[in-house]
């Protein structure tokens, strides 16, 4: 089934194809033998794995923890520390679902699309689970829909999970994202007027919205203006609209421009409004920005389900990744019942071959990408951006809040359940702007910037 | 005398009419597209971007034809239901006029009640006086907020917007429909031994019904306007979701249609209180 890591000799190279450390022929002896029996004992052996794998990303330090001490006293070691029973319990298999009927908020851009999607296309049916998608106005609605349990699980701006963690803009309640929606698919939008002032040096004085002020497209924004010598909060002002108020501002002058979602960054172009400027893409490839989150409550109460809810997300967000779906799920998502907006436009932002409102047509096929891995890279550096801006004020252990919310090793886990390969949660770069990003080394991150209220 | 009465109602509505025309008049000529000025656009962003944007504008209000298409499309179609977000016209309206008439109801019940004891007792009268003032000038989408906090339910929240704004008018008037009662009448009440409630009843009641009314109709006009808001913010169902849908994807003429609708329900209410009101009206 999957390596074992709790024995420090096994070999790391290639083996059976089912990755453990013997031949492909052997496969069916070996592994009868050493699969513990039932599927319970199987999943107990899969979390018992991932969570020791998370504990020690780096092979060679496992293996020397575990010669030292052996593996019994090393799984009590662990599971003193971390809530294991829970963690098993939470993937125990072929449980029934505790609950059916469920609720789950969405707002209407393309981000959420494998939350949106999963409905029509029947992801959430193949996994047994009656979904109620409700269409919701604002990031503030949702969050307090969410926190007050009106919805079971529900499309967030992936800072929101720590900022209702932490505490930051409203009550601190443990929240959790256990899959992130998107990665790119943002952009910043100008009105046409500005066509000629490409360089942000020029922006001096710009009216900017974004989203919501937790948002990857607040930190974004910032970002770039301060790395072009502008101070985000004393050269332009940036106000927070929701997504689909941005056009009508732009149109009606109230805005010079935005660090926006899709649709409303194409839907600018496609009616005359607006030209795209950059996308966030060229910023940082591969951010996140939406997330699919429950509560700790929640996930904790109903393990079942919320297995079952996530293997949906996972599912479609991994059928959402394949470029030739792009087309058919655009005609899926378009309608009234969900993003309301014209197929031409969903497709142009979904395939990535889009007019960028100057009369030229880009193709960038990863305009937009989905992937569920929820790194804690990603937390830390949100992090660090939400005390770079002062929202932020008392100290932090972000490794701690990181590994708290955003919950890798249940994504892992699920995904190599359903026949994905995770990727090794210790290896991630993050690159923002040609400057590289260290997740071990935040507050030397924050100092090394010369714009910032910390 | 009653022709020239005729005739100025006759003359009214052809003078109506001629404004309205006017202004479908107006809106048509200025909305017409205009021919392709703008620079000629490569055919294949041509294909991805709307009209106006591949002549090098901006896209434009819809003509008043154009609304009337969409709003024949609502009219044929009032009830249809395309999954939980997407309903009919028809069906939003009814969510709208429910809530209005619910948390209206109950802000009658409280307000009525109250209002008397309140125009019955100078005390009471000058004690609540100060709360009154405060929280009567008080948008009630301010409320929503703390609404959403401390009832943490969405649907009870825009009830309870709609009952804190009913509520006031209603209070107001009943009080001071109460504490106008003129003194002979109940006078003459006294005279006769009628006792408290039967006082109540059948003395005070008729005689500051008409000014309760005038209350419920205030009421009842603000309760309306204040849906639409609350369901654009909070969402769901309602003809403010709709109006708040359609936003969502810049459709100026399903808003349209929609602004049209609201005013028409709202008459709709207005005149039927005002019925009412006619019915407790007394000469004096």
């Amino acid at each position: 089934m999957f390596k074992d890591p709790f024995d420090p000799s096994i070999l790391l190279g290639k083996g059976c194809s089912c990755g453990g450390n013997h031949a492909e022929a052997d496969h069916a002896r070996l592994t009868a033998a050493a699969t513990p029996a039932g599927e319970e004992g199987r999943w107990n052996r899969v979390v018992d794995a991932a969570v020791l794998r998370a504990v020690f990303p780096v092979d060679a330090q496992r293996r020397q923890f575990l010669k030292t001490v052996g593996r019994a006293t090393a799984m009590a070691a662990i599971s003193s520390v971390l809530p294991l029973g829970l963690a098993r319990e939470a993937f125990a298999q072929g449980g029934a679902l505790e609950k059916k009927d469920l609720k789950v908020g969405f707002i209407p851009i393309t981000c959420a699309t494998p939350i949106i999607m999963a409905h029509p296309m029947g992801f959430y049916s193949k996994h047994g689970l009656n979904v109620e998608v409700v269409k919701t106005a604002g990031w503030a609605v949702i969050r307090d829909k969410s926190l007050a349990k009106e919805y079971d699980a529900s499309h967030m701006l992936s800072p929101m999970p720590l900022a209702i963690s932490l505490g930051v803009g409203s009550n601190p309640v443990p929240w959790t994202m256990p899959a992130v929606e998107n990665i790119n698919g943002q952009a910043i939008t100008l009105a046409m007027k500005h066509k000629d002032k490409r360089n942000p040096k020029d922006w001096k004085g710009f009216r900017f919205a974004v989203p919501f002020d937790y948002s990857m497209h607040n930190y974004l924004l910032r970002y770039y203006v301060a790395e072009h010598g502008l101070d985000p909060d004393k050269d332009i002002s940036i106000r927070s609209v929701p997504p689909p108020e941005m056009v009508a501002n732009l149109r009606a002058d109230n805005i010079d421009g935005y660090l926006g979602p899709d649709p409303f960054n194409q839907r600018a172009v496609y009616d005359g409004i607006g030209f795209i400027h950059l996308l966030t893409k060229e910023l940082w490839d591969g951010h996140p920005c939406c997330a699919f989150t429950v509560s700790k409550e929640f996930a904790t109460q109903n393990p079942n389900t919320y297995r079952a809810l996530l293997k949906s997300i996972i599912d479609a967000t991994a059928y959402a990744h394949k470029a030739e779906n792009r087309k058919e799920i655009a005609k899926a998502i378009a309608p009234a019942n969900y993003l309301n907006q014209p197929e031409t436009v969903l497709e142009q932002i979904l395939t990535g071959t889009y007019a960028d409102g100057l009369g030229g047509v880009k193709k960038d096929p990863n305009r937009i990408d989905f992937d569920p891995f929820p790194w804690n890279q990603f937390a830390v550096w949100i992090m660090t951006q939400m005390k770079r801006w002062g929202q932020l004020k008392a100290d932090v252990d972000y490794a701690k809040v990181a590994s708290e919310v955003y919950l890798a090793t249940d994504t892992a886990a699920m995904m190599k359940d359903m026949g994905l390969t995770p990727p090794d949660p210790s290896k991630k770069t993050i690159v923002v702007m040609g400057k590289p990003f260290d997740a071990a080394k935040p507050d030397d991150y924050i100092a090394s910037f010369a714009i910032r209220r910390s | 005398m009653a022709t020239l009465k005729n005739s100025l109602g006759l003359r009214a509505s052809l003078l109506s009419l001629l404004i309205f025309a006017a202004i479908l008049g107006l809106w048509q000529i200025a909305t017409m597209p205009t021919a392709a000025t703008g620079p000629a656009v490569d055919p294949e962003y041509a294909k991805l971007v709307g009209n106006a944007a591949a002549t090098g504008t901006k896209s434009s209000m819809p003509t008043p034809a154009d609304i009337a298409v969409t709003i024949w499309g609502h009219l044929t179609d009032p009830f249809y239901v395309r999954g939980s977000n997407d309903k009919g016209i028809g069906i939003q309206l009814a969510y709208s006029l429910g809530r209005v008439l619910l948390g209206f109801g109950l802000a009658a019940l409280v307000a009525v009640p109250l209002g008397f004891l309140i125009g019955m007792s100078p005390l009471v009268y000058r004690a609540l006086d100060p709360f009154i003032q405060i929280l009567k000038p008080v948008s009630p989408l301010a409320w929503m907020p703390l609404a959403l906090y401390t009832i943490k339910d969405s649907a009870i929240s825009s009830i309870f917007v709609i009952f804190i704004c009913s509520v006031w008018p209603m209070l107001i008037n009943t009080a001071f429909g109460v504490a106008s009662v003129r003194k002979e009448w109940l006078n003459v009440a006294r005279t006769l031994e009628v006792g408290p409630f039967r006082t109540a009843f059948k003395v005070i009641l008729p005689a500051a019904a008409p000014t309760i009314m005038t209350g419920m109709r205030i009421s009842i006009g603000i309760a309306w306007l204040v849906i639409v808001a609350a369901e654009m913010l909070v969402g769901g169902t309602g003809i403010g979701y709709f109006v708040w849908n359609e936003w969502n994807n810049l459709s100026i003429a399903n808003i349209v249609t929609a602004i049209l609708l609201i005013g028409l329900v709202g008459l709709a209410l207005d005149q039927g209180l005002a019925r009412i009101t006619k019915l407790v009206t007394y000469p004096e």
